[in-house]
């Protein structure tokens, strides 16, 4: 494995995914491939020096052209909030990676898998549906998959089209989405906070063993751990990512 | 490897170095008060809580919760400067007088010392010259903003001593103890500075 | 109020780590010098925000590693780790 070198991509391409989020797809020069859950560092400098610097979980597939990533603008973000309103096709982007050893998953990984994602947690998530999607096109038989979303609204949903499509495409994945704040009234899926039966209703059952994956804000995340555990799944099959803010 | 920084367009820090001379070199004034934490918030009880002043020959002076709120308190109003670069103006707290609290354990016997080691709950440490606490310089803090000093800014109390970098400002601060020898705390330890005047940018071990 | 992203776990230092030793230490186990238990890099609770990185042990709380950048150095604190077990 070689030290992590800082490389400058090239942004060519950029979709809003809901009001709040963007993806950004970038062309990164010698890029070494990556797996699904794995992270880039991301840099800014300004003129007078100043820098700042962020980590994002990347969206896309190894398989993928591109490499993207999913941005959240935060309130007083500086950063997301430059890659969010100011960065465009063709401007350079200074990142480092792929990192990470712990969250990650690949379709070698056998037994069932089980995917919980609060908010902005669905990203990582992501990469490993679309690894899952692009590594299996041609297998008939898939490993039963779940995954289960938490966001405020349906308009806070990332990849809803893309989401139902691979559910609607794949027998064996089963993707349930929880509103939180607030559902229309046409909404036919989960309602509330992800909660012990929501767990036990939804997730493979425990004898299955299954791979768990847990992203989020740190009390979601955690929160969630903590019952999984209690419904009998094993703390070694569990792995998480927090983000955003302690406590 | 870019030798040469790559620079982003149009990037620039958030808010720009104001020329005020109310603010030391390298801050940018905030009106929010960002919480850093070493570790957990830790959760002690009033009926367990104590502060400490220990002094180098074992002598120690203890005072309760209730003893420490029945001693004469103040209003400071005050700027308080993180070495994370921000600083907030007009910061309101109430709080002990370290003076108070020194003149008292100076009567029961203790020596004191040309530097002080404060510590408390978990691991956290922070070391400071004994001259940097005394003259009025220093507290211990129970209310902020006209309430009391909420958890995640270091309640039931915290070490206040505005004139230098917040680090040193202790959260969850339980005692002090005089040490003849400057000795490093949790984050100089780790490369901060060992006084941190923010007037003088001393932000890590090597600056002036 | 939200503030900005961060990684609140072993994750997050995980470029740090790979800048000092071209290794992926989120994977790696650690078994940590205060309790004995042993779990991934990835799965420490990180502290620190802007002043740096503090990793520590999920059941004892002891910070297992600590890592600051200054101006002119990386300092890094191990005393809190007692083995680490890296996967090849």
């Amino acid at each position: 494995m070689t030290r992590l070198e800082w490389r400058v991509a090239t942004v060519v391409g950029v979709r809003d995914e809901t009001s709040r989020t963007r993806s950004l797809a970038l062309n990164v020069p010698d890029w070494p491939g990556h797996r699904a859950g794995q992270h880039v560092d991301v840099r800014l400098v300004a003129e007078d020096g100043y820098q700042a610097q962020r980590s994002y979980s990347i969206a896309s597939a190894p398989e993928d052209d591109t490499l993207e990533l999913t941005i959240e603008r935060l309130d007083d973000g500086e950063v997301s909030a430059y890659l969010c309103d100011v960065l465009h096709p063709g401007d350079g982007l200074e990142l480092r990676g792929p990192i990470g050893g712990y969250f990650v998953w690949d379709i070698s990984t056998a037994g069932p898998l089980l995917l919980i994602g609060g908010g902005s947690g669905i990203v990582p998530l992501m990469s490993m549906l679309r690894h899952r999607a692009r590594a299996e096109a041609s297998s008939p038989a898939r490993m039963p998959t779940v995954l289960l979303y938490s966001a405020r609204t349906a308009n806070d949903l990332i990849y809803k089209e893309e989401l139902r499509k691979l559910a609607e495409d794949d027998n064996s994945l089963m993707i349930c989405i929880t509103l939180t704040r607030d559902a229309p009234s046409e909404w036919r899926g989960l309602r509330g906070r992800v909660d012990r039966a929501m767990l036990e209703r939804v997730s493979a059952t425990v004898a299955d063993r299954p791979n768990v994956f847990v992203c989020g804000p740190t009390p979601f995340t955690e929160a969630v751990a903590t019952l999984l555990v209690e419904l009998g799944h094993e703390p070694s099959r569990i792995r998480t990512e927090r983000f955003g803010p302690t406590g | 490897m870019t030798d040469t920084p790559f620079i982003a367009r149009g990037f620039h820090r958030r808010r720009p170095e104001s020329s005020s001379s109310r603010l030391p070199p390298g801050q940018y004034e905030t009106h929010d008060f960002p919480v850093l934490s070493a570790g957990p918030t830790p959760r002690t009880s009033l009926a367990q809580w104590d502060f400490t002043i220990n002094d180098a020959n074992g002598r120690s002076v203890r005072w309760s919760w209730d003893e420490l709120m029945a001693l004469p308190r103040e209003t400071p109003t005050v700027d308080i400067h993180c070495v994370t670069k921000w600083s907030k103006f007009e910061t309101r707290w109430e709080g002990i007088s370290l003076d108070t609290l020194i003149a008292a354990a100076s009567a029961a016997g203790l020596a004191t010392a040309s530097y002080v080691l404060a510590f408390a709950d978990g691991d956290y440490t922070t070391n400071l010259p004994t001259a940097d606490i005394t003259g009025g310089k220093a507290w211990i803090a129970f209310g902020y903003d006209g309430a009391p000093l909420p958890p995640e800014h270091g309640g039931p109390a915290r070490l206040l001593v505005p004139h230098l970098y917040f680090w040193k400002s202790a959260k969850w601060v339980r005692g002090i103890r005089f040490i003849d020898r400057d000795a490093p705390g949790f984050w100089e330890q780790l490369g901060y500075h060992n006084r941190g005047d923010p007037w003088k940018e001393q932000r890590y071990q090597g600056d002036p | 109020m939200q503030s900005e992203e961060m990684r609140l776990d072993g994750n997050a230092v995980a470029g740090a780590l790979r800048e000092l030793f071209a290794i992926d230490a989120t994977a790696a186990d650690a078994t940590c010098g205060g309790c004995g238990r042993v779990g991934p890099v990835g799965a420490l609770f990180e502290y620190g925000q802007e002043m740096g990185v503090v990793l520590r042990c999920s059941a004892c709380g002891i910070a297992v590693v600590r890592l600051v950048r200054t101006n002119t150095a990386m300092y890094v604190d191990f005393s809190g780790l007692r083995v680490l077990r890296i996967p090849q």
